[in-house]
């Protein structure tokens, strides 16, 4: 016997507009949406084994995007363990992701320094450096900042202040996330997983 | 008793003599770690620092046999923006203790005078205000821990 005969009936119609409005709806996201807010991928840079990379390299990934530099030792060191630890959990799916780590001080992050660097941390990260122009160009397509200071000791050792923000972009190169410090490794799981799932 | 046994009984045993020995002010390290770089990049090092004593104490300096130079750091997020500042000190209260975390004080540890692999210790010498110091081995743990085990 037909279930539906004993449901009132406006249930069925009911049911039905609520699937609808599920699918359409858009993914609840943890992170900041900033879809149509920032411009899609876009550099041309030299990779951690010294080859000639663009955003096209990256097709097909998602991506994540972060400017540091080498001699950073605590705060550059937790965004990677972080992301790592967050590509761990992913499990098969973060094949499929890369993360961009452009040096924002390329004088000291030679390439084989760099690559040392970002392996130490996970094979899916990927160092980044070019010409300053190409550097500041990228960082200036995302409103991102760094500064070289002065040096404090007499051995010239220098910092670079830099944007701690990660941007995610989708598999065809768009701007679709940023996380910031204070997002949890969580939230960024949260949302690769849906990102990871949507149809390219 | 294997070796094995033999030598952690042994290891033990130096640990209770350690901390047993009379210390003044009481101050006590634990989870003391460095996080491992490669092309000897400057690295940070961690640990919990307690206080037992009734005053207050204050971490001014540390070296180390390991490296050139060791200052004492704080990591900063300003607006989003990352930067690292030179502290001169950090205090940790009476009964109290203090913690060198990432992302907030940590040691920074700059030109190795040795190659240093991930499973060393370290030696740091920690310096406090009114003259006392205190050596630690700092364990160096792989650039991608997230920190100490926790029966360490």
């Amino acid at each position: 016997m037909p279930l539906a005969r004993f449901l009132p009936r406006w249930l069925l119609p009911a049911c039905a507009a609520l699937l609808l409005a599920a699918c359409a709806a858009q993914p609840q996201w943890q992170l900041n949406d900033v879809k149509g807010h920032l411009p899609d991928l876009k550099f041309q840079m030299t990779n951690d084994l010294g080859q000639p990379v663009t955003a096209a390299t990256y097709h097909g990934k998602l991506v994540l995007l972060y400017f540091g530099y080498t001699h950073c030792p605590d705060v550059c060191p937790l965004t990677l363990v972080h992301l790592h630890t967050v590509l761990q959990k992913l499990g098969k799916p973060a094949d499929d992701v890369r993360i961009l780590f452009v040096t924002v001080d390329p004088v000291r992050d030679t390439v084989p320094v760099l690559h040392q660097y970002v392996t130490a941390f996970d094979p899916r990260i990927v160092g980044l450096t070019g010409t300053q122009d190409a550097i500041a160009q990228l960082a200036k397509r995302y409103r991102a900042f760094y500064q070289r200071e002065t040096p404090k000791t007499a051995s010239g050792d220098y910092e670079v202040t830099h944007s701690s923000a990660i941007y995610i972009f989708d598999r065809q190169g768009r701007a679709r996330l940023l996380a910031t410090p204070g997002d949890s490794n969580d939230a960024i799981l949260h949302d690769l997983k849906i990102l990871a799932e949507q149809p390219t | 008793m294997n070796l094995r046994a033999l030598l952690a009984g042994a290891m033990l045993a130096i640990g209770v003599c350690a901390s047993a020995a009379p210390a003044s002010p009481p101050i006590q390290v634990q989870h003391a770690w460095i996080r491992w770089l490669p092309a000897r990049l400057p690295v940070a090092g961690y640990a919990v620092i307690v206080n037992d004593g009734d005053g207050l104490l204050r971490l001014t300096g540390a070296s180390s046999p390991d490296y050139a130079m060791v200052m004492l750091h704080h990591s900063r997020l300003a607006q989003g923006d990352s930067t690292m500042e030179m502290v001169d000190h950090l205090d940790i209260p009476a009964h109290g203790s203090a913690e060198l975390a990432p992302g907030g004080y940590h040691l920074m540890l700059m030109h190795a005078t040795r190659a240093i692999e991930p499973g060393d210790k370290v030696p740091v010498i920690l310096q406090f205000a009114g003259g006392t110091s205190l050596q630690v081995d700092f364990s160096v743990l792989p650039a991608n821990a997230s920190g100490p085990p926790v029966s360490d």
